[in-house]
């Protein structure tokens, strides 16, 4: 007993000591430290880009390092089962690349407002709304028209029931100033809430399950997916177009960067707001319409499954150009698809590849300081004899 | 007599980016003298205080204060050095009286006596001879009062080396008086006063030596009493500049803009304009005087349609007598009635009568430029938005005092802001780039803007080429009335006397210029007519060319009786 109250002394003399020296080390590193933060004042697209990769691949080597550390496998397999979840067959290829279109078609839908700073996240309740309008649609008018009017009428109802479900919003915002971020998000609720009376309404037995719908659904061109990909792709180039070149698109820009300037220029800022966030219910209502008419055949609470959310992230990691936005949407959906695999691959829990994506999603949002930033080697004030 | 030395720089460099702010300044301060920092904007002078007072690291050189060199990293740090720094922004609660701003984050261990610390301040400021309340909350305070709790602040921690960023920018005459008599007093103390500027003849008023930077570089430190204001600019600008501004006679004045009793009340219920009325002339430049905030600013944002006034009347003279009518600003209803109530003539002098004609010869007639007006159009802007002043075709250019929160986008490339004044134009729903890229080019080449290229985005211009983008932009729509507020804010003296120039060159076109500006100097020798406000009244209308700055002075800080007795006498 002895012995190791002694060893204990001892002991905590060293820590005590080690303590102390770490700690002036410390002091010393905070006082001077050895590196300090300058803003760049321009950076090349090339560094930029650089600087991301890096990013990338320093992401993915701590993954597969915490994967061979937590779970004991092979880093190599574990990169490689990556890409395999995502490119792995033809089939996972299309899978990746309607997920990708999805994605987009509700990022390109925040976009506008969130050019002008009006930060919409309630996205998903606008996409759902559109999805429940063509639904409704299907449902009530199936089979008393030819497909292609039915189609039709599902889109243009998605579109308005999407452009009233973004525009509500907007208009408190333009007349009372009212917090966006706040009503938007509520009317998600509100949009859940709307969909599950009409679940109960349309399902007898009560059971709230929609079974498919026979009618409406969009026609199969190579596989169900291709037309809905490439309704996605015109929208972007027109969104980009919009954004670029209409006068329109010119004036979300200014709104969005200095109010005051556009009251200055004559802009009526309230109208603008309205316009943008019609659009932008407008495009949310497509979305749901595509997921409806493509995909689902079918409406329920979860039919957006938070995509409203994950879109407000492919949006702002493509700096809010459309053009960049495909490659922000694909890049999220192969990291989910990806990890998904993994979990199949080494029969481990999700949350595992959930952290993964986290990670590597944080790398890039975190290069982000480096691009804006330079760490600059601190030359040692030399101490002159007095 | 060399006086002991209070502390030296050696070698001092920083940069930001690209931008070098220092390079290798060598500065030396003595104990019990006042040394003015004078420089061009952007020369790096508040920069190299920042580094004494510890809110920017130097990259190289070093700080020796009183024998020893010391690094100072943070405020604290340089407080502890006794070096105080008094920011051009005042960082003040003001929900706390002045004593216990004073005492604010002071934590010396002893136990919190605010009646000692009102004591204690009391006793610095009868030393020097400031005039304080301890007790008096900061917002019943005068920018001037605010600013003596600030000097007060930084001498109660026992400061004793002071640097003051453009201390008299706030101030009228009178107040700067007082505070250089304050400022001397200090110096017979012993202290050492760094007092930064770019107003020479104060330089001249108060300082013992002046050191002079130019694009980071220190240039020289001189003497005060062997140097000239002409001799210091040439160090400043590194070569010679007139300082005379051209103030040619008005020709063809004519009445432009009408302000008759305008009367404006914030949204919080604050009188913020009473009863102003003046006349804006054609061909003539007229001067805004008064102490920063007494609504010079809401004065002109009101006239170009961006606020709503409660009462009063804003009238426009278009000039249109002998010219053309045209359907570009009027339909042809419009027109039509005007003929009715006989408004129009021909050229030779007959009066117009479409009574009888065909729509198709009334616009034919028009058209070929055959209708005349007979009188200017009296035009009522009151309540009118600023795109609707547009409409009505009446060509008001506005230079605000906020250039990249109002007047500019900063984040957007020279083209596009060219572009927020005519985006508008032709029905296309696309934008037509082609039109602003010309002007900016243009723009860019007549006002020798340094800029790499058009498409840079003008946040990245230093100050004095901001202003010139967005003031070429307001003179390119060939304005009728212009209105600058503060256009030469943050300017160097080369921009500055660029922008007089562009001012004195539309008066002489037959603009209505009005200039809100806070160099009395300038303002006297610039403007034909000078309009002081007071706590938002008109105090008085002056001849620009026989005033005095006294005069201008007094008036800035004029009170009526009932003003003292209804607000506390603001100013």
């Amino acid at each position: 007993m002895e012995k190791f109250k002694a060893f204990c002394k001892k002991a905590w003399a060293c820590i005590k000591n080690g303590t102390g020296k770490a700690c002036s080390a410390v002091k010393d590193f905070i006082s001077e430290p050895p590196f300090h933060v300058v803003k760049r004042a321009q950076i090349s697209t090339k560094k930029a880009m650089l600087i991301r990769l890096i990013a990338i691949v320093a992401a993915l080597l701590l993954c597969s390092l915490l994967s061979a550390v937590l779970i004991g496998a092979n880093p190599i397999k574990f990169i490689t089962t990556l890409f395999d979840g995502a490119f792995g067959s033809t089939r996972r290829i299309w899978k990746l690349a309607k997920d990708t279109a999805v994605l987009l078609c509700i990022s390109l839908a925040v976009t506008p407002a969130f050019r002008m700073r009006f930060w919409n996240i309630g996205a998903e309740g606008q996409t759902l709304m559109g999805a429940l309008a063509a639904a409704a649609v299907a449902h009530y008018l199936g089979g008393k028209m030819p497909n292609g009017v039915l189609l039709l009428l599902m889109f243009v109802a998605a579109v308005i029931v999407g452009a009233v479900w973004g525009g509500i919003p907007a208009i408190f915002k333009a007349k009372w100033n009212t917090n966006e971020t706040l009503f938007t998000l509520m009317m998600n609720y509100i949009a859940s809430g709307i969909v599950a009376y009409f679940l109960l309404l349309w399902t007898p037995s009560g059971s709230s399950v929609l079974g498919e719908l026979p009618h409406g659904h969009m026609p199969s061109i190579i596989n169900d997916y291709f037309p809905l990909i490439v309704a996605v792709l015109i929208l972007t180039v027109l969104l980009f177009v919009y954004l670029r070149y209409a006068k329109h698109g010119y004036e979300i820009s200014v709104v969005g960067e200095s109010e005051n300037t556009a009251k200055y220029v004559g802009i009526n800022v309230g109208k603008v707001i309205v316009r943008t966030m019609l659009i932008s219910g407008a495009i949310c209502g497509i979305a749901g319409f595509l997921i409806v008419s493509a995909l689902d055949h079918s409406v329920s609470e979860t039919t957006v499954g938070g995509l409203g959310f994950t879109a407000i992230m492919a949006s702002w990691l493509a700096k809010f150009n459309p053009l960049i936005m495909i490659g922000s949407s694909l890049f999220i959906v192969f990291l989910n698809q990806g990890a998904n695999q993994i979990t199949t691959t080494f029969n481990i829990a999700s949350a595992f590849p959930d952290m993964v994506v986290g990670i590597i999603l944080f790398f890039i949002i975190g290069c982000e300081f480096f691009i804006n930033y330079s760490l600059k080697r601190t030359e040692k004030t030399k101490k002159e004899d007095a | 007599m060399e006086k002991p030395i209070a502390f030296e720089m050696k070698g001092i460099t920083k940069t930001f980016g690209s931008v070098v702010a220092n390079n290798n300044v060598d500065l030396t301060v003595y104990r019990g003298e006042i040394l003015a920092i004078l420089g061009e904007n952007g020369c790096g002078k508040t920069t190299l205080m920042n580094m004494i007072a510890g809110i920017y690291c130097p990259d190289a050189g070093t700080i020796t204060i009183g024998g020893e060199v010391v690094s100072i990293r943070s405020p604290k740090d340089a407080f502890l050095h006794g070096v105080g720094m008094i920011h051009q922004h005042f960082k003040l609660v003001d929900l706390f009286t002045a004593a216990e701003n004073i005492t604010l984050g002071i934590n010396d261990g002893e136990r919190y006596d605010i009646r000692k610390v009102s004591s204690d301040v009391q006793a610095i400021a009868d030393k020097y001879g400031f005039i304080v309340d301890p007790s008096k909350k900061i917002y019943d305070m005068s920018v001037s009062e605010k600013q003596t709790v600030e000097i007060l602040k930084v001498l109660y921690r026992g400061a004793d080396i002071l640097i003051l960023d453009e201390p008299t920018a706030v101030l009228t005459p009178q107040e700067t008086q007082k505070l250089f008599d304050v400022l001397r007093r200090m110096r017979e103390d012993g202290k050492s006063i760094l007092i930064i500027t770019h107003k020479l003849h104060e330089v001249m008023a108060i300082s013992d030596r002046v050191a002079v930077l130019r694009r980071g570089e220190h240039i020289a430190t001189v003497e005060t009493k062997e140097t000239t204001p002409e001799q210091l600019t040439e160090m400043m600008v590194g070569k010679k500049v007139s300082l005379n501004i051209d103030r040619p006679e008005p020709e063809n004045v004519a009445e432009r803009l009408i302000v008759k009793s305008l009367n404006l009340t914030s949204p919080d219920g604050i009188k913020i304009l009473e009863d102003i009325s003046f006349v804006a002339n054609a061909g003539e430049i007229l001067g805004i005087a008064g102490i920063a905030g007494s609504g010079q600013r809401e004065l002109l944002e009101t006239i170009a349609g961006l606020k709503t006034l409660d009462s009063g009347e804003i009238i426009f003279h278009r000039p249109k007598k002998n010219l053309p009518v045209s359907f570009y600003h009027k339909t042809f209803a419009q027109v039509v009635e005007l003929a009715q109530e006989g408004k129009f003539h021909y050229e030779d002098g007959t009066l117009v009568d479409f009574s009888g004609m065909r729509h198709s010869q009334i616009r034919a007639l028009v058209n070929a430029g055959k209708v005349l007006f007979n009188e200017d159009e009296i035009m009522d802007l009151c309540d009118k938005t600023p795109l609707q002043i547009r409409e009505l075709g009446v060509r008001l250019s506005f230079v605000p005092e906020d250039r990249l929160g109002m007047g500019l986008v900063g984040n957007m490339d020279i083209i596009d802001n060219m572009m927020l004044r005519s985006y508008r134009r032709g029905p296309s729903m696309f934008v037509d780039r082609k039109a602003p890229s010309d002007l900016a080019d243009r723009i860019v080449a007549d006002l020798e803007v340094m800029t790499p290229n058009t498409h840079t985005p003008v946040r990245r211009l230093s100050g004095g080429n901001v202003q010139k983008v967005l003031v070429g932009r307001e003179i390119a729509a060939a304005p009728t009335v212009l209105m600058a507020a503060y256009p030469v804010r943050g300017l160097d003296i080369n921009s500055s006397y660029t922008i007089y120039r562009l001012l004195t060159e539309q008066k002489k076109r037959g603009v209505a210029v009005i200039f809100v500006g806070e160099d009395l100097d300038v303002l006297l020798e610039l403007c034909d007519r000078i309009l002081v406000i007071c706590a938002g009244r008109v105090s008085g209308i002056l001849d620009g060319r026989t005033a005095t700055k006294e005069e201008v002075g007094l008036l800035m800080t004029k009170t009526d009786v009932d003003v003292i007795e209804t607000e506390g006498g603001e100013c």
